[in-house]
């Protein structure tokens, strides 16, 4: 394999990896800040991408999808926690499996009601379809590149929020000590909605972006929310900046495993996971005390 | 969207509750008796993929078998028809459950299934195990009409062998040398790809570099660009349903399809055409069928097709109305009675079908001997360019039917 095509099989393991941080992410914040197991996280991924196909075909622009599929999922995320969700916190993991497995068989009927069976394909916008030519017989989608790009500032405002805002401090400290932070006078009502809802919204981001390269057909939010949890384990619980090593990890060990073991690609994934969890038992970037 | 007035095919949940019931009854009934009155209805039980990344072919097999059952009135051989869903979701690990609770539980006469291959697979066995009659209207798994062929198991569709094996003399002739393959890993895909090696590399050609992802995975970025690396002179595929457009999609944003010519199993262009749009321009496949095929009975079941469910006919809901059509060919021979099983069964192995795809007859295994044709994709259709191969019969290794 020479360097250049080996520097497009990176390429791709980071464009996998970009889309599976954002799902993770969302995963993560909501876990480890809510302390919320959300089962229901890929069906809002599967959502994000129906929207994208949706919005597509009503308003012939791909941003506009990509704007208001976000908005909507937000705004179902605030709905969601301010009716169900919060009465949740504090509660044993059986009851939010419970009541998120029940949210998975609602949306996934909704989604039949309103979309049907098919699978659908969305275009990408027209300025980001082509491709670019690395040698006479190497090029890369223009879109899948836009993916990495997006994602890293997508990551990079995640990160400043959470480094550099108020907002941004009290989720911390909620994560870190609820109960001390409580006792000092930060209400956390407001706060959890928003985490919560940011945490839908970036698994719907990563359903839209995904839909022009993958198709949108039901049951593809499955196989994601288990890479997510695989990549949340990985990474630590509740880090979003372990979502995003393991993110990486994961697009690796997918992508190159398909070129170099193919044979096994399918159980590499684990095999990658349980080496790291038991030089790990936390993750890579967990508390290890814990 | 699909907004007909059928019975919702039952899902799994509710499936679950009656499987244990259908197990008991299965056990302690191990020989099914067929219905018992003739003029009471003929029930067929639809085992087909109604969610999931096949649930258009399996909706399209449904259209098309009750097609033709409309068109006759609603009879087959004078016998009225009943029908009973189920939801396959493409998951083999349900499949024997799914089929004794249609054999069992519900007392289907006649089952009707599937597209997924090991689900298939998994029919057959129950099938063969209580004598039910099995008709397959999709699944191409070799192994059904050869080492379990069984005289009440019958196919209208293809055998996997079948529809690749033509191809690879046709690539040859072509002048094309060097072949990179790719497809699931599943049954399926080995048999697609086996087939086609197996007459490619007969008339002097080379397979490169055979790849693979896990069923129903499609994530092919990594695949592709090893593609382009290895630089062959064509790329041959097997993907169907959302793979297939994912796929095909893939090929031509990574710039492919302008540089190393896409082949494939007629199934990556069927039924997956129209969510691939320009991207699927130029492939070349082989199947059974071709959009513009020009026989009165493909016209005029295009027409009926369109105005039932207003949507185009393909492959899939062909299979479906040849499945039906040999149903009526049996219980026609028998005056409706089921319980003449043998001579029905031989009259429907003796069939001779005027089938949208040309003339269809039946090999002593029970798989159809058709042309096999080569199509293009231009204008957004399959359009056949030349019969690969006239009257291709499956050489059913292994089937032990006499």
């Amino acid at each position: 394999m020479d360097l250049i095509t080996l520097g497009v099989q990176l390429l791709n393991a980071v464009q996998y990896g970009a889309v599976l941080f954002l799902v993770a992410s969302g995963l993560t914040l909501v876990f480890g800040i809510l302390g919320v197991i959300n089962l229901a996280h890929g069906a809002f991924y599967m959502l994000g991408a129906y929207l994208a196909y949706w919005i597509t075909l009503m308003t012939g622009s791909f941003v506009v999808a990509l704007l208001v599929g976000v908005l909507v999922a937000f705004v179902v995320g605030i709905l969601l926690e301010t009716v169900f969700v919060r009465l949740l916190y504090g509660r044993d993991h059986l009851a939010q499996v419970l009541l998120s497995f029940g949210l998975i068989l609602v949306i996934d009927e909704v989604r039949q009601l309103l979309f049907g069976k098919d699978v659908h394909a969305v275009a990408p916008p027209a300025w980001l379809s082509g491709s670019i030519q690395l040698t006479d017989n190497l090029s890369y989608p223009l879109y899948r590149l836009a993916i990495c790009v997006f994602c890293l500032i997508v990551a990079l405002v995640i990160f400043f929020v959470i480094a550099r805002t108020k907002i941004g401090m009290i989720v911390r400290a909620g994560s870190e000590n609820r109960e001390m932070a409580r006792v000092l006078g930060i209400k956390f009502d407001r706060v959890n909605r928003y985490v919560f809802a940011a945490g839908i919204a970036l698994a719907a981001l990563g359903g839209i972006l995904i839909a022009p390269i993958s198709t949108v057909f039901p049951g593809m939010g499955d196989g994601m929310l288990i890479l997510s949890f695989v990549v949340v384990v990985l990474g630590g619980i509740g880090s979003v900046a372990g979502a995003a090593v393991g993110a990486l990890l994961i697009g690796l060990t997918d992508t190159f495993g398909k070129v170099f073991f193919p044979s096994v690609s399918s159980i590499l994934i684990y095999v990658v996971m349980a080496a790291v969890l038991l030089w790990r038992p936390s993750g890579i970037l967990g508390r290890q005390d814990a | 969207m699909t907004t007909k007035g059928f019975l919702r095919p039952l899902t799994r949940r509710a499936m679950l509750s009656g499987t244990a019931g259908a197990a008991t009854f299965i056990a302690t009934s191990p020989l099914h008796s067929p219905a018992i009155a003739q003029n009471a209805p003929l029930k067929v039980g639809m085992m087909l993929p109604y969610t999931g990344t096949y649930a258009k072919l399996g909706q399209f097999i449904d259209d098309g078998f009750r097609l033709y059952v409309e068109q006759k009135g609603g009879k087959l051989g004078g016998r009225d028809i009943a029908f009973v869903q189920v939801d396959d979701e493409s998951k083999p690990e349900a499949a024997t459950d799914n089929m004794n609770r249609l054999v069992g539980r519900e007392k289907a006469d006649v089952v009707v299934g599937t597209v997924h291959s090991g689900v298939a697979m998994a029919m057959v066995k129950v099938a063969r195990d209580t004598k039910t009659l099995l008709i397959i209207p999709n699944a191409g798994a070799n192994d059904a009409t050869g080492p379990a062929c069984a005289p009440n198991i019958f196919r209208t569709s293809f055998s996997n062998w079948q529809s690749t094996y033509p191809m690879g003399k046709v690539m040859a002739d072509a002048g094309i040398k060097n072949v990179v393959t790719i497809t699931w890993r599943y049954t399926a895909g080995a048999e697609m790809i086996g087939a086609f090696a197996e007459n490619f590399t007969k008339n002097g050609g080379k397979i490169v570099a055979d790849l693979t992802v896990p069923f129903p995975e499609v994530e092919f970025q990594a695949l592709i660009t090893q593609i382009a690396q290895l630089k062959p002179d064509a790329v041959f595929s097997f993907f169907a349903g959302g793979g297939a457009v994912k796929f095909v999609k893939d090929y031509a944003a990574a710039g492919l399809n302008k540089t190393i010519p896409l082949y494939g199993a007629g199934f990556l262009t069927d039924g997956t055409i129209e969510a691939q749009g320009e991207a699927a321009k130029g492939i070349r496949t082989t199947l059974h069928y071709a959009d513009n095929l020009d026989n009165p009975a493909n016209l005029a079941f295009l027409k009926a097709f369109k105005a039932k469910t207003g949507k185009d006919g393909d492959i899939y809901a062909v299979q479906g109305y040849d499945g039906a059509a040999l149903l009526d060919i049996g219980l026609t021979a028998v005056g409706g009675d089921f319980n003449a099983r043998d001579k029905m069964i031989a009259a429907m192995g003796a069939a001779k079908i005027d089938s949208p795809r040309g003339s269809l007859s039946f090999n002593k295994a029970h798989n159809p001997i058709q042309n096999i044709y080569l199509r293009e994709v231009r204008n957004g259709r399959n359009e056949m360019i030349s019969i690969a191969q006239a009257d291709v019969d499956d050489p059913a290794r292994g089937c032990k039917m006499t």
